[in-house]
């Protein structure tokens, strides 16, 4: 397509997230430039030199902790002066919770919708009005296909998702005619730190085959990706499932 | 403890023997020290491309270090690549190739993880010229269990970088490496493969190849005048400038364990006279690409599963020259006689450099590899005659190769065997090693 255009100053928030470090690394490979936003100092030196040996033109970190959503602002105007102009936001950060332990406490329930919804919104609105005032840019935001249903295994992790697709959704609808593309990512499992834990099958994917299908989707400028694409289906037929019988199921 | 009833097994690419283990992942280089260490020994395992029980641990917990995928540093005026373990050699192709450069040292596969190369010493084709693996790595980081780190270098703690060098992942983990690229022009070989019959015509044109890189395809199968048969193979980075750009994903996977039976004496024996026929003059020259040139296996993605579900058996050994070719007949009749050799018998002189390991495989000689299914008895039968012929001249075997050496074979191997395991990491253990011990039993 000739208005295919691969951004090249990229902020990544969560930088240290396996699916974004993944990801990152097809955009290092042409040269881009980057500002990584992560926790942990080390990890984030890890991945800050990975990138610019691959051939990253510049990489600057920021550390800080994304739940701290009051000092989003500064942090955001400090990438938006490193990079010149953002053209690719990346929001990968994310916890999975512990789905025991938030039906038993509320505080586990909303520390998981803190850092996976109300932290997303905080950056997004920012994101949001710095594209529409600068008529260009990419949103790309990691969702999950569990915001597509909610199951008794994971709803509230699933509710925090569900909740960040329609924000999304929301925010699409306003800014795409401003020239901006809102990118909703829907993987599925992906063997990770985040889900190492759990019992793989052949349905989790690489983080690197997750990066592919991301970057294809930033490309091609499309809304919502599943990735890898198998999971389109398998949530077609899950959300067709009548509600009287999906209560009955054990997913 | 409730949850040891049921571990996971994991096998190496030789896909014997099949042992139990827990996995940790590691993604960073400061995962380890663990945080709330096992209560089981530990061993790091990389690509898992070893062919017997040197990355396994019964009941352990392996380390899988395939999450410390970093690339840290490069100096295209030296070279030098700095690296996390668990980096693979393809990925360093695909990193470097672009830019010029070429592994300084490859083995068969391009699956092995620098880590792997490192603790197993590996050598490649140009053994003659460039040494091992470990000539070829500056400096690199060495964790031990109690949180000690460890910069190791020829001339710094360098006896932990002799013992880390070829030490089986025994040591401590290797948490990132630096590597010494070679330049290249283009991706093309300068190829030259000339036939021979017989262990003295091979002799012959080992002493006399003057190529960079030598190896010799040789028929373990056939008999009478067509005993020894092979290819010579030489090849050198051509010098022309050419194309660097990357190689192509393989495409092919092999998708099913083959029944046991598939591979017989007449399989074989047609393969092998197939393949000494397919170069039809005596001597052919070629520009080949680097890919089959190397790695001509590596297009098969699995490949290992042609040995079906029992798997296979290398038998890897180097010989003195003094006594070697009488050695070398020996054990080539004694495997024309089983009927088990398979496709893949290669033969090569080994260089004279000293390997920078204490427990380096290579030395000086000539160096005999090919692998066999396994038929129980009458494999393990053949591999203990192999590993007593070896002795009786003063060879030795390949851990990284090997899943039957008993205790005494060994130490008599390698008799600095004592020394080195003072430096083993007291956390760590592997399969291998507790066999070449004495602490764990060959099976039957």
């Amino acid at each position: 397509m000739s208005n295919e255009k691969i951004p090249s100053n990229i902020l990544a928030l969560g930088a240290t997230s396996a699916i974004a470090e993944a990801t990152l690394r097809l955009f290092a490979v042409r040269g881009a430039r980057f500002f990584l936003v992560a926790r942990n100092p080390d990890k984030l030196n890890a991945v800050a030199s990975d990138l610019l040996t691959r051939g990253a033109a510049s990489v600057a970190t920021h550390v800080m902790d994304l739940d701290d959503t009051p000092a989003h602002p500064a942090m955001l105007a400090d990438a938006a002066e490193n990079l010149g102009t953002i053209e690719l936001a990346l929001l990968a950060h994310g916890i999975l919770g512990d789905q025991q332990e938030a039906e038993a406490s509320y505080s586990a329930t909303e520390t998981v919708l803190g850092t996976n919804f109300m932290a997303p919104v905080s950056l997004i609105t920012w994101l949001a009005n710095y594209f529409e005032a600068s008529h260009q840019g990419t949103l790309a935001v990691i969702s999950s296909v569990a915001g597509d249903r909610g199951r008794k295994s994971n709803y509230v992790y699933g509710a925090s998702k569900g909740a960040l697709n329609i924000f999304l959704d929301g925010v699409r609808n306003r800014i795409d005619r401003s020239g901006v593309h809102v990118l909703t990512i829907k993987p599925g499992f992906v063997a990770t730190p985040m889900t190492a834990h759990l019992p793989q099958n052949a349905l989790f994917a690489t983080p690197a085959k997750v990066a592919d299908g991301i970057f294809k989707a930033v490309k091609q400028r499309k809304d919502v990706v599943y990735v890898p694409a198998f999971w389109a289906l398998i949530m077609l037929i899950l959300r067709t499932i009548p509600r009287r019988i999906f209560k009955k199921l054990n997913v | 403890m409730a949850q040891s009833a049921k571990r996971p097994r994991f096998e190496s690419w030789g896909r014997y023997p099949t042992l139990q283990a827990d996995l940790k992942l590691l993604n960073w280089t400061g995962d380890f020290p663990l945080s709330t260490p096992p209560a089981t020994r530990l061993l790091p395992v990389g690509a898992g491309r070893s062919y017997g029980d040197v990355c396994l641990l019964e009941n352990g917990t392996l380390l899988h270090t395939r999450g410390l995928d970093r690339f840290l540093a490069f100096d295209p005026e030296s070279g030098i690549l700095r690296c996390e373990a668990g980096v693979t050699l393809a990925e360093i192709l695909d990193f470097g190739v672009p830019r010029g450069f070429f592994l300084p040292v490859t083995p068969g596969t391009k699956y092995v993880t620098v880590g792997g190369a490192i603790a197993n010493d590996i050598h490649g084709k140009n053994h003659h010229v460039a040494g091992t693996f470990g000539h070829h790595v500056p400096r690199l980081e060495l964790v031990r269990s109690d949180g000690t780190r460890l910069v190791c270098s020829p001339t710094e703690n360098e006896a932990w970088f002799a013992a880390t060098v070829g030490g089986m992942g025994l040591t401590g983990l290797i948490t990132w490496a630096e590597v010494r690229l070679r330049p290249i022009v283009s991706r093309s070989m300068d190829y030259m493969g000339e036939k021979f019959v017989g262990i003295d015509e091979f002799l012959a044109l080992s002493q006399q190849a003057t190529a960079e890189y030598t190896v010799a395809w040789i028929d373990c199968v056939s008999t009478g005048r067509n005993f020894a048969r092979g290819i010579f193979m030489q090849g050198e980075h051509t010098k022309e400038p050419g194309e660097l750009k990357n190689s192509r994903q393989p495409w092919l996977t092999f998708p099913f364990d083959l029944p046991a039976f598939a591979l017989n004496r007449f399989t074989m024996s047609a393969f092998n006279t197939a393949y000494y026929h397919k170069q039809f003059s005596k001597q052919k020259t070629a520009k080949v690409d680097y890919e089959p040139f190397f790695y001509p296996l590596d297009s098969v993605l699995r490949w290992n599963r042609i040995y079906g579900k029992n798997g296979l058996l290398q038998f890897q050994n180097v010989l003195p020259h003094q006594g070697g070719r009488e050695g070398m007949v020996e054990i080539l009749k004694a495997i024309t006689r089983s009927g088990l050799a398979s496709f893949l018998a290669v033969i090569k002189f080994f260089g004279d450099v000293p390997s920078v390991g204490a427990m380096s495989f290579p030395k000086p000689g000539i160096m005999l590899a090919l692998d066999f299914p396994i038929r129980r008895e009458v494999s393990f039968d053949l591999l203990d005659r192999l590993a007593r012929i070896t002795l009786e001249h003063g060879g030795r075997m390949y851990s990284a190769k090997d899943a039957r050496m008993t205790a005494e074979q060994y130490q008599a191997f390698y008799p600095q065997w004592q020394e080195f395991e003072r430096y083993i990491d007291p956390a760590f253990d592997s399969a291998f090693w507790q066999r070449v011990t004495g602490r764990r039993p060959l099976d039957e």
